[in-house]
């Protein structure tokens, strides 16, 4: 699976306002919305499922980053967006530092192989510091694109 | 003399578990690999065929991504690394990570 496979590049918000996890987790379920990729009048309760889903466990793997997600029975496929602070949220992350750069991801219930390859995706990725700092240095939703777009490219050598 | 007796108590301890639970190794699960993982002092290393990761790491745990049905070879060494075979294993096989079957 490639990041063009499941990104919703207009859902991107290079800058996100909230100072919290759950600001920036409502900012981005909206985000998504706006696109089109939610089914609609779910924005709230997406939001609610993802908010109740992060802090059963925080997903700030630390490194400064986030991939709040939640399984959705209403969802058709895999969807992930991207948000980027340069102030830093806290995420209640494992290493205790703000987080930078959010990946929302929101999967389908009955297919925990889409979710997996989504996040093999993702990890894959967001091990590397190369990455995680080019990506944080992206300003606006065209240099994520390109960002991710090399990554597909590279992945595929 | 102690450096001949650390390396007597070095034990390497291999074995090979399949996931279980319906959903796989997505992040939760893996949280609570690395958390059981991080309790003792043995070096793991997790592969499936293609790669191999630090299993004391949750970011190159929840990389793995190993469906339901797939194999992994978890590879423990040093002085406790028989107790934390067993307790992976255990956590992997017996408890399915606490999720449903398929």
């Amino acid at each position: 699976m490639k990041f063009a496979d499941f990104v919703c590049f207009e859902a991107t918000v290079p800058e996100l306002q909230a100072r919290d996890r759950e600001g920036a987790i409502e900012e981005m379920v909206s985000s998504l919305d706006k696109a089109g990729k939610l089914g609609k009048g779910k924005c709230k309760e997406i939001t609610r499922a993802v908010i109740k889903r992060e802090k059963e466990a925080s997903t700030g793997m630390g490194k400064g980053v986030a991939v709040p997600h939640v399984k959705y029975k209403l969802a058709k496929d895999v969807v992930a967006a991207i948000g980027l602070s340069s102030a830093g949220i806290d995420f209640s992350a494992l290493d205790k530092q703000p987080v930078y750069s959010v990946i929302l991801l929101i999967s389908p219930v009955d297919e925990p192989d889409k979710h997996l390859q989504a996040m093999e995706n993702i990890f894959r990725y967001l091990q590397q510091e190369k990455f995680r700092k080019f990506l944080r240095q992206c300003r606006s939703a065209e240099h994520v694109e390109d960002l991710l777009g090399e990554a597909d490219e590279n992945s595929s050598l | 003399m102690q450096a001949e007796q650390d390396s007597l108590e070095k034990v390497v301890c291999e074995t090979e578990v399949e996931i279980k639970n319906a959903d796989g190794l997505h992040m939760r699960p893996a949280m609570q690999f690395v958390d059981i993982t991080n309790q003792f002092k043995s070096d793991v290393t997790v592969s499936n065929n293609e790669t191999e990761v630090d299993g004391k790491s949750i970011m190159q745990m929840s990389m793995l991504a190993a469906t339901c049905g797939t194999k992994l070879k978890i590879k423990a060494e040093g002085s406790d690394a028989k107790k934390v075979i067993s307790a992976l294993r255990e956590l992997v096989e017996e408890k399915l990570f606490g999720e449903p079957a398929p």
